[in-house]
């Protein structure tokens, strides 16, 4: 199995707070992989490398085979990497559809003067368009909603467009920023089966970031765990479980001592 | 997540899909006849042909008693268009793009300046004439048909919004805003100053260049017309009334090309980045790019309707580009709705008609019917009309801040409020 990303002693340094410190981290192709810690960690400073909203201290990210490193945001999403947000980013004044749109960005072509003229070629882009966009939204679970403005969808709904939009980009690899945050059981049990089948029905990477041990050891093929920005245990589910440090990082040492004692 | 799952049931939410499918489609294909731009089409056709006619009434609109002298002049008329234009594309970049800026008119000023340099005496080292109209073929200087300074003014206003905006906007907000209105500060004291770089005269410095030729369209195209098209606007017998037929045009260009643009995939990205400029990045879409696009397109009519303008008033002089302009762009966007084209439009006709007639026309009848009889004294009512603008611009934040006809977008947001239940496209509810 190839990687689909490789991260390379990534580091990064707020001031003198070094908040990501030199973490390598790979993720296989068509595998879902976790990154969890305790707040502050830096998980959300790591994502944020990888999809160029930070610059990294130093370090290099491979994606796809090619170096991403520093790159814009937006030449990172075309080359495959689709994100959602932690606090909900919708644009909360454009519909659902409208929002999914957005996503297909770097995936349509019409330009200012075609725009204007609206060519018949224009049209059927956008045609074609809206009818990718609304197949989207079904297939996560928005049937109806289309012309709905963002602002206006439930919660659960906002975080099922922001994944829509993030698939509207045509990624290789999906960085979801703690998705269940805020869903009830059902819904992230629901939320965790619809992962699965984003794997399998698309054929994607996913990264997530995620508090929800249940999901999280549930869906994962590996996990991460940062504390404090750095990498302290590596490894399938079971044995991140099981890994002493792990535990320490989440109870504090002096519990895990009580526990042995 | 799933779709077959969580959703309240609809048992006719399949087949409405369906339908809404087949409406839009048939929408796509036949735009003219949906229900919702019929809507739209039917006001717009009937204020378009009283737009349209209105110079042939306003002489005996003019001549009513009492109400006659509001209506204003049909040259007052050419004045109102032109900046209602330039409001139309500064709303492509305050509107849709989110980017505040406070230095409009040095595009309309750019664009002033093409008209000056190459449809006038400007440079006399060259004679050069390519359409020119009702002059001699020997005067000299740079002499290009108006409709071809026109297209130049538009290239080159929106290349001075591209050297404009690469350093400033990768600032956000506030900053924007200011350096923005340094810019609009510099061009005029550069074509103010301008007068003698290494002895060349590019401006004419305070003095401006004037007089700049008129459009119109030749003998050949004349004749070839049957005379319908006019051979030069300013020698012609009814000018006033072509001026404002050519202005007329030119409005519904730019808001025919930004009603276009904004359904664009270029104009879902300039509000993505007026929503979110993180996650408008995240999603694919290049800020700096975007945002010059923005930029450059807002220039571009800016700098159309001040060449077009120059030619009318026939000269670009430095004390025209005072910073009160851009304000006074901005207002008739921010009191139109920031973003709707009909409301920058609508705001752009009253505000303008404000400035250039309305404030001493509704003084002068507040004068004669109420302050004189009362109090003995007259005042002065457009020595106050920035204070005037400041109060409407307040009364508007406080009762209708989304603006006279709000955009679509915002206008779905104030009024539907937060609802989960409804379904779109679900016709068959009671």
């Amino acid at each position: 199995m190839t990687n689909l990303l490789e991260a390379t002693a990534v580091r990064k340094e707020f001031g003198g707070l070094v908040a990501v410190n030199d973490v390598d981290f790979l993720i296989p192709e068509q595998a879902i992989v976790s990154l969890i810690g305790p707040n502050g960690a830096g998980k959300t400073t790591f994502f944020n490398m990888l999809t160029g909203v930070y610059k990294v201290t130093s370090g290099q990210i491979l994606f796809d085979g090619t170096d991403v490193t520093n790159k814009p945001p937006h030449a990172i999403t075309e080359r495959g990497v689709g994100r959602t947000f932690q606090n909900i980013r919708l644009f909360q004044q454009m519909t659902a559809v409208e929002n999914v749109l957005v996503g297909m960005h770097s995936r349509l072509k019409g330009g200012i003067v075609k725009s204007v003229l609206r060519t018949p070629g224009l049209r059927r882009e956008e045609r074609d368009a809206f009818d990718r966009a609304r197949e989207l939204l079904r297939f996560c679970g928005l049937r109806g909603r289309d012309g709905e403005l963002s602002s206006n969808l439930s919660y659960g709904d906002q975080r099922r467009l922001e994944v829509a939009r993030a698939l509207a980009t045509e990624p290789k690899l999906l960085l979801l920023d703690e998705p269940t945050a805020g869903m009830n059981p059902q819904e992230t049990a629901d939320f965790t089966s619809f992962v699965g089948r984003l794997r399998e029905e698309r054929a994607l990477s996913v990264l997530l970031i995620e508090h929800d041990m249940k999901v999280v050891m549930g869906i994962s093929d590996r996990v991460t765990v940062l504390d404090y920005g750095e990498k302290i245990a590596e490894g399938r589910p079971q044995e991140i479980q099981k890994d002493q440090r792990v535990i320490e990082a989440y109870l504090g040492k002096a519990a895990t001592e009580g526990a042995v004692a | 997540m799933t779709e077959t799952r969580t959703e309240p049931p609809r048992p006719d939410s399949e087949l409405t899909d369906v339908l809404s499918q087949r409406v839009e489609r048939q929408a796509g294909k036949a735009k003219f006849f949906s229900a919702d731009t019929a809507r739209t089409l039917v006001p717009l056709f009937v204020l378009l042909t009283i737009a349209a006619i209105y110079p042939l009434i306003s002489k005996d609109l003019r001549s009513l008693d009492y109400i006659g002298d509001f209506f204003p002049t049909t040259g007052s008329g050419v004045i109102i268009i032109v900046f209602t234009m330039m409001a139309v594309g500064l709303n492509v970049v305050v509107g849709y793009a989110g980017l505040l800026d406070l230095g409009y008119v040095a595009f309309y000023a750019a664009g002033a300046y093409v008209a000056g340099w190459f449809a006038s005496q400007q440079f006399e080292q060259v004679t050069f004439h390519l359409g020119s109209v009702g002059i001699g073929p020997t005067i000299p200087g740079i002499h290009l048909s108006v409709w071809i300074v026109l297209v130049i003014a538009g290239i080159f206003t929106a290349l001075v919004g591209i050297v404009i905006g690469l350093p400033t906007l990768r600032l956000r907000g506030d900053y924007l805003a200011i350096v923005t209105l340094g810019f609009g500060e510099i061009v005029p004291q550069f074509v103010r100053n301008a007068d003698s770089i290494k002895g060349f005269d590019l401006t004419h410095g305070s003095f401006g260049i004037a007089p700049i030729d008129s459009p119109g369209f030749g003998d050949g195209l004349s004749n070839a017309s049957g005379g319908i098209l006019p051979v030069s606007f300013r020698q012609s017998f009814d000018a006033q009334n072509l001026y404002y037929w050519a202005a007329l045009g030119l409005l519904l260009f730019t808001v025919f090309c930004c009603w276009r643009l904004r359904d664009s995939r270029l104009g879902r990205a300039w509000v993505a980045i007026r929503e979110d400029e993180t996650a408008a990045a995240a999603m694919g879409v290049p800020l700096m790019r975007t945002k010059t696009w923005a930029y450059a397109i807002g220039a571009t009519f800016g700098g159309i309707a001040g060449a077009y303008y120059a030619s009318f008033k026939s000269g670009a002089f430095p004390s025209d580009f005072y910073f009160n302009i851009s304000i006074f762009l901005l207002c008739m966007v921010i009191l139109g709705g920031m973003g709707s084209i009909w409301g920058v439009v609508v705001a752009g006709v009253i505000l303008g008609w404000l400035n250039i007639e309305g404030l001493s026309v509704i003084g002068n009848h507040l004068n004669d019917s109420i302050i004189e009889p009362a109090f003995n004294r007259s005042i002065e009512v457009p020595k106050y009309q920035f204070g005037i603008y400041g109060v409407i611009i307040v009364l508007m934040m406080l009762f209708r801040p989304a603006g006279l006809i709000p955009e679509r977008r915002r206008k779905l947001e104030v009024e539907e409020g937060v609802h989960d239940e409804v379904v779109k496209g679900e016709v068959s509810k009671p």
